[in-house]
């Protein structure tokens, strides 16, 4: 069941204070985590494995190099 | 600001007329106004020819001799249509004004998503549309000069005010000197510099936020359809954002972002304009002329009175709340205010309504500005993000809306919508009988209107300018509720209209039951409109006697003189 926008919005906040938070050096260690205890609670292998693909398709940082 | 050796008024485009101030004999008599309006900018001139419009003179006071100097508030916000729709101004804006539906981002140089605003068959105006702020005074200036009920002095400013027993002693100055006039009511639309609120001793309150921007004009014949672009991070003004709008008169308006530590005096010297306007103009490819037209800095605040009325003094716009550029609400917020405190003041001085009826404004509108600064401080952390975090998911979001519909809305604009008085002490309750449709509170609900006997239209085109009564079909066999509404609410308000839709008799025909179905009305239902098309009720079953006791209570009717 996806989360209505204005809950992602909520989490967009939150993923924001919490990146701040943690700092600039320890944010891809955070959202790593974040993204492992994610997958555990959405408890779905194979759509878990289908969005790590999709994320890695228009990284616009590396593509404009 | 413009370019060296041209002066305040000196535009590529528009020619400034100047207007002197108004002939005076040294021996008048100390006149009386009911209401005097301090500032001719589009807020002030609004609020002058709603008053008008519901059959009341005021007085409008402008300091200044001439229009805006620069263009500034350059989009007007369909809801803002109406209300100069209302007030018999639109025609010059539809002829002049570009229309547009359609907004554009970039991220680093790619178009990564393309935004439709609501719009739909069944909108007289278009969501948005572009038109320089002095056009839009132009415009308004002229259907106040030919408004019986309005007298505008220019040159004149209000320089002292005083309470008296009956309302406000006021001191004007002008270029013949200084004299006194008596006021019932003062409107204040004199800006987000008010000397009004300064000379109450009123502070604005909330956050000036950190980002500070230059809006820019040139003049060029550049072929791109009117589609407000956005860039994020672009080759031009790394780490920033650059909003393109396209203006009448080949006019273009360039925004963006002040680099960090930079500062305003910096950035808006002309050597430093015309370099960064060259540099956006190559990233969107734009390779011939262009002439540097005006350019001015502001900075995304978020501040407001606390209460927007003062004993016998109400703030209206910029004067009462400063928003961010982002998302167009200065100039909509303010219309819609000036229409808001316009026809409540008409209705108590024309003994319609008590001056309770007054007490709602400061909870609507400022409500209204909150809701602004929520969307406005969202879509100021989108479009400048304060710091890592928010950029980084920021990003996130663009990279995601390339190819998935969730992460959309994240990069949409929040642009203008009207707000819904949900909470407003004018508000009824919601019947809970309705099984959807508009809420109290919200606009009405426009439509188009079948062709045929009707003539076709919109909804909005008949209603009436005080409240309109919308009676859903089949009002029983003797039309005895909708007799009886006619008469009660007809006792209340003067020009009350009412509406039958569908069924015999109907004054809105609804064969194929589209008005009733957007409306989820059943046979009996009754919708209440303000003069201002927000929705100040509706009853499932209409009960005369209840409804008109409901708006008599709420137009504070008893202390009606």
């Amino acid at each position: 069941m996806p989360l209505p926008f204005a809950d992602m919005e909520e989490v967009y906040e939150a993923l924001a204070v919490g990146i701040d938070k943690v700092g600039t050096a320890d944010a891809p260690l955070f959202l790593a985590k974040l993204a492992l205890m994610l997958a555990h609670e959405l408890g779905d292998r194979e759509a878990a494995l289908a969005a790590i693909e999709a994320c890695q398709a228009d990284l616009v940082r590396d593509a404009a190099g | 600001m413009r370019p060296a050796g041209r002066g305040e008024h000196d535009s590529l485009y528009f020619s400034y007329p100047h207007f002197e101030p108004p002939p005076r004999d040294a021996g008048a008599t100390r006149q009386r106004h009911e209401v005097v309006i301090a500032g001719a900018g589009p807020v002030g001139l609004v609020a002058a020819l709603t008053l008008a419009a519901h059959g009341q003179p005021c007085l409008v006071l402008e300091r200044k001799a001439s229009f805006n100097d620069g263009s500034r508030a350059i989009c007007i916000a369909r809801q803002s249509m109406h209300i100069l729709e209302r007030i018999g101004a639109v025609a010059p804006f539809l002829e002049k004004a570009l229309p547009w539906t359609t907004g554009r981002s970039f991220h680093r140089g790619r178009q990564i998503l393309e935004f439709e605003m609501p719009h739909g068959a069944d909108e007289k105006f278009m969501p948005m549309y572009n038109l320089q702020q002095q056009y839009i005074e132009l415009y308004l200036w002229q259907a106040a000069a030919a408004a019986p009920l309005v007298e505008l002095r220019w040159q004149s400013e209000l320089a002292g005010i005083e309470e008296a027993a009956e309302g406000l002693s006021l001191t004007v100055r002008d270029p013949g000197g200084s004299y006194g006039l008596d006021a019932g009511w003062l409107l204040a639309a004199d800006g987000a510099r008010s000397a009004v609120r300064a000379m109450r001793g009123l502070r604005l309150q909330g956050e000036n936020h950190e980002g500070r921007y230059v809006i820019a004009d040139l003049r060029m014949a550049h072929d791109y359809p009117t589609i407000r672009r956005a860039f994020f991070d672009p080759a031009c003004n790394p780490g920033s954002t650059v909003l393109v709008h396209r203006q009448p008169d080949d006019i273009w308006r360039l925004d963006y972002q002040l680099e960090p530590g930079e500062r305003a005096e910096d950035a808006t010297r002309e050597a430093v304009v015309r370099e960064k306007a060259g540099a956006i103009l190559r990233e969107i490819g734009h390779a011939g002329d262009w002439e540097l037209e005006w350019w001015s800095v502001y900075s995304a605040n978020t501040l407001a009175l606390d209460d927007y009325r003062d004993g016998r003094i109400l703030f209206v716009g910029d004067a009462a709340h400063i928003v961010p550029i982002f998302g167009v609400r200065g100039l909509n917020n303010g219309i819609a205010d000036a229409q808001d405190i316009g026809w409540k003041l008409a209705r108590v001085l024309a003994g319609q309504a008590g001056a309770g009826l007054l007490d709602s404004y400061t909870p609507e509108r400022r409500g209204a500005t909150l809701d602004v600064f929520a969307n406005a401080t969202k879509s100021t952390r989108f479009m400048t993000p304060p710091s890592h975090g928010w950029r980084l998911m920021r990003d996130a979001a663009l990279s995601l809306a390339l190819a998935h519909d969730f992460a959309r809305p994240f990069a949409n604009p929040r642009q203008m919508a009207p707000y819904t008085y949900a909470d407003s002490p004018l508000t009824a309750p919601d019947d809970p009988a309705f099984g959807g449709g508009p809420l109290p509170g919200s606009v009405a609900p426009n439509l188009r209107l079948g062709e045929g006997a009707d003539g076709g239209g919109f909804l909005s085109d008949r209603l009436g300018p005080g409240f309109t009564g919308l009676l859903f079909g089949g009002a029983g066999p003797a039309g005895a509720p909708a007799d009886a509404l006619a008469a009660l609410l007809g006792e209340i308000d003067p020009v009350f209209r009412l509406l039958r839709v569908g069924g015999e008799g109907a004054d809105l025909e609804d064969e194929d039951g589209r008005i009733a179905a957007r409306y989820a009305a059943a046979p009996g239902a009754f919708y209440l409109v303000r003069p201002d098309l927000h929705l100040a009720g509706r009853w499932a079953e209409a009960d005369p006697e209840r409804i008109a006791a409901w708006l008599a209570d709420m137009l504070d009717l008893e202390e009606a003189s």
